[in-house]
């Protein structure tokens, strides 16, 4: 080790792999991951979700987990954004593409895809 | 791209309670799911709740599963890391609320952790401890880096002194004035040693913070190394603890390759680098003086102080040497400075303090609280109580150098001074629950057999004195007591101490004298009256069947050893006392309660 910045810079590379372990962040995106939610294509949705998060550095912020059947099977895969203070937020019919445009306007922009939530949806 | 970490416990005691094969199967059925893309397994150190065993922590949830088998496996994959459903029955949930919730949102809410404050064991259950790149996301070797490049050794010592840390090995000498003490001796050679000769029987801190956190040690003997002017150090580790001594080389090693243990460190002048040295079991090499003597491949025999290691140490050398919990606050306190550090705690006693809670209580584990925290905060809020509905009695620290903490002195604030004044000691940090079934002449007895193996003869007063002591105590227990043995057992104690050459002899008599102080009714039970009123010293019990109780069952008589009990079917049944050998083996069978021992 021949200064602090080399040793910095292991740690920048390494604090978005631990940072999982802080537990709940402030945000929570919330997977459907019953079979439902699997058979419909929900593993993608989480991975992009995981993936996306750490690229735009929100690990710190966001927390990615997975939950049951949420009882509208028609419209999985199914993802709710939990954030303190503020209403939930309940996406259908998601795929990779929706998850990324979410989490760039919703995550870090702060605003809602309206579009892909519940009340939008043509039930 | 990982999605969840799954943290299984790897200190010996989880390890002892089957983790590896856990992690093993684990491994292979995210493998077979195809999830080992998406989830993590990483083995930790220690997380305290030892009694719970196996334990598995699931992020970014942070489920808290506790005694998971093998056979769990399968279920926690599917439900948990595939579904989200997580396994309700395997959860740790002590939120010491009377509604149960599932959703443990934080491990911090349980009654178990709540009161503690993690300073040493920070990372440990935290980190994998045999990746230094973890150690380093938590923010290790920053403060290494810190004191190299912007502070003097002076600055360092000052920091120390000014945190207020004394020696968390036995003494709680302060850690700056020793570092002191070496810096100003001159020489052309200093050595920086730690003490991880953990011996004391029940504490196991040391131990957890070599398994869970090993970098934090190497960091701090870096650090100590550049306050004082050493280029070297060694790490005196038992060797019963294999897995610290693993994780530990493991760590050294890393620590070499990526340059933070050799020469020119940070590119600055700064050089170090450290061995381990292992101990072969003997309890006086814990004592500073025998450790470093051993080190030099000698018999481990202390030598008397002055002059003191800091002068006169390793090798002849000056030489600091401290325990492992002392070096792991170290960085932190350079890191978040003296000033934190020193707003923890009491007056006179700065920071946290780990304890090895063990006997009877319901969470066995390793604890560590702000200095002050009140013995009953421990007993009942942590440690969750006393099981089966008894009553506390006393809670025993400092191992074999302390002594007892009645139960009417059970909301002390637990801190070095107000130990010594109630007659124990912090010692190292073993914390023994008794409950009214404990006998404390046993106790005392227990604790001096202890010392009278380990002495190392070298002094008098320590090697004969133990044994006089132990036989007395033995005479007691024996029913042959008389009144003035109290009398002999205090005069003796006290040659004991003040004439002994170290600190194993000088301190050997305690747990004798602080019974004798707390529960002198009990000594005069065994002396007077020949008995034992917690009923544990098998010489002074006799076994008795109740007539009226008993229905004749027989099964006494078949499950007796000895053939002592007799009688017909549907008959009372009678001991004969002669025969019987006291094993209790027939109370335990007795289904209407008509056997007494008394």
């Amino acid at each position: 080790m021949k200064s602090l910045e080399e040793l910095m810079k292991i740690r920048e590379q390494m604090k978005d792999k631990v940072a999982i372990r802080n537990g709940s962040g402030d945000i929570r995106v919330v997977v459907g991951m019953a079979t439902c939610g699997i058979s419909a294509g929900a593993r993608p949705v989480l991975n992009t979700f995981v993936e996306e998060v750490t690229n735009a550095g929100l690990a710190d912020k966001v927390t990615v987990t997975q939950t049951g059947c949420i009882g509208i099977c028609q419209y999985e895969p199914v993802v709710e954004i939990f954030e303190d203070g503020k209403e939930k937020v309940t996406y259908v019919k998601m795929d990779a593409d929706k998850a990324k445009r979410i989490v760039k306007e919703h995550l870090e922009g702060g605003k809602p895809v309206e579009e892909y939530t519940i009340g939008n949806t043509n039930l | 791209m990982i999605r969840s970490h799954v943290l299984i416990c790897g200190g010996t005691g989880c390890t002892s309670s089957g983790s590896v094969t856990i992690q093993e199967r684990l491994q292979k059925e995210l493998d077979a799911k195809g999830l080992s893309e998406e989830i993590k397994v990483v083995q930790t150190g220690c997380f305290g709740l030892c009694a719970l065993g196996p334990i598995m922590i699931v992020y970014p949830e942070g489920t808290f599963y506790s005694m998971v088998t093998v056979d769990d496996i399968p279920e926690i994959v599917e439900e948990h890391l595939l579904k989200g459903r997580i396994v309700e029955r395997l959860v740790y949930n002590d939120t010491g609320s009377a509604e149960p919730s599932v959703e443990v949102t934080s491990l911090n809410d349980t009654a178990f952790y709540k009161k503690q404050k993690r300073v040493a064991l920070r990372n440990c259950g935290v980190i994998n401890p045999e990746k230094i790149e973890e150690y380093i996301a938590m923010d290790g070797y920053f403060a290494l880096g810190k004191v190299l490049t912007e502070m003097s050794p002076d600055d360092v010592i000052n920091c120390i002194l000014d945190s207020g840390i004394r020696g968390r090995g036995g003494g709680g000498f302060p850690t700056g004035r020793k570092w002191m003490f070496a810096k100003a001796s001159v020489s052309d050679k200093k050595y920086v040693v730690c003490n991880a000769d953990e011996g004391d029987p029940g504490a196991f801190m040391d131990r957890s913070i070599l398994e869970g956190d090993p970098h934090a040690l190497i960091e701090a003997m870096a650090i100590a190394g550049y306050a004082i002017g050493a280029d070297e150090g060694y790490v005196y580790v038992r060797a019963e603890y294999p897995i610290a001594v693993k994780r530990l080389n493991i760590a050294i090693n890393q620590a070499r390759e990526q340059g933070l243990l050799g020469k020119n460190i940070f590119g600055t002048d700064f050089c170090f680098d450290m061995h381990i040295r292992l101990g072969a079991g003997a309890f006086v090499c814990g004592e500073e003086t025998a450790l470093l003597t051993s080190i030099e491949g000698n018999r481990g025999e202390p030598r008397p102080r002055p002059p003191f290691p800091a002068v006169k140490g390793l090798f002849g050398k000056p030489t600091v040497i401290n325990n492992v919990e002392t070096y792991a606050n170290i960085p932190q306190i350079i890191l978040k400075g003296a000033e934190w550090f020193a707003s923890m705690g009491t007056e006179k006693s700065k920071g946290t303090k780990v304890f090895a809670l063990g006997g009877k209580i319901t969470n066995t584990g390793l604890v560590e609280i702000p200095m002050g925290t009140t013995l009953r905060e421990v007993v009942e809020e942590i440690g969750g109580g006393i099981p089966n509905g008894k009553k506390f009695k006393a809670a025993q620290t400092g191992g074999p150098s302390g002594g007892c903490i009645p139960a009417s002195l059970i909301d002390t604030p637990i801190d070095y001074d107000n130990l010594i004044a109630i007659g124990s000691m912090m010692g190292s940090g073993g914390l023994i629950i008794m409950d009214e079934d404990t006998c404390m002449v046993d106790m005392a007895k227990f604790f001096l057999e202890f010392t009278v193996d380990e002495s190392c003869g070298k002094c008098a007063p320590c090697r004969i004195g133990t044994v006089r002591m132990l036989e007395i105590l033995n005479k007691i227990t024996s029913g042959n007591g008389e009144m003035e043995d109290l009398d002999k057992l205090e005069e003796l104690a006290n040659y004991i101490k003040s004439a002994s050459l170290c600190g194993l002899g000088q301190t050997a008599p305690n747990p004798v004298l602080s019974t004798i102080k707390n529960f002198r009714d009990e000594y005069i039970a065994h002396i007077v009256d020949k008995k034992c009123p917690a009923g544990v010293c098998k010489d002074l019990l006799s076994y008795s069947i109740i007539a009226d109780k008993c229905k004749g069952c027989t099964l006494c008589s078949r499950v007796c050893p000895a053939g002592a009990i007799s009688g017909t079917v549907k008959e009372p049944h009678v001991i004969d006392t002669d025969k019987c050998v006291k094993c209790g083996a027939c109370i335990e069978k007795c289904k209407f309660g008509a056997i007494v021992k008394k």
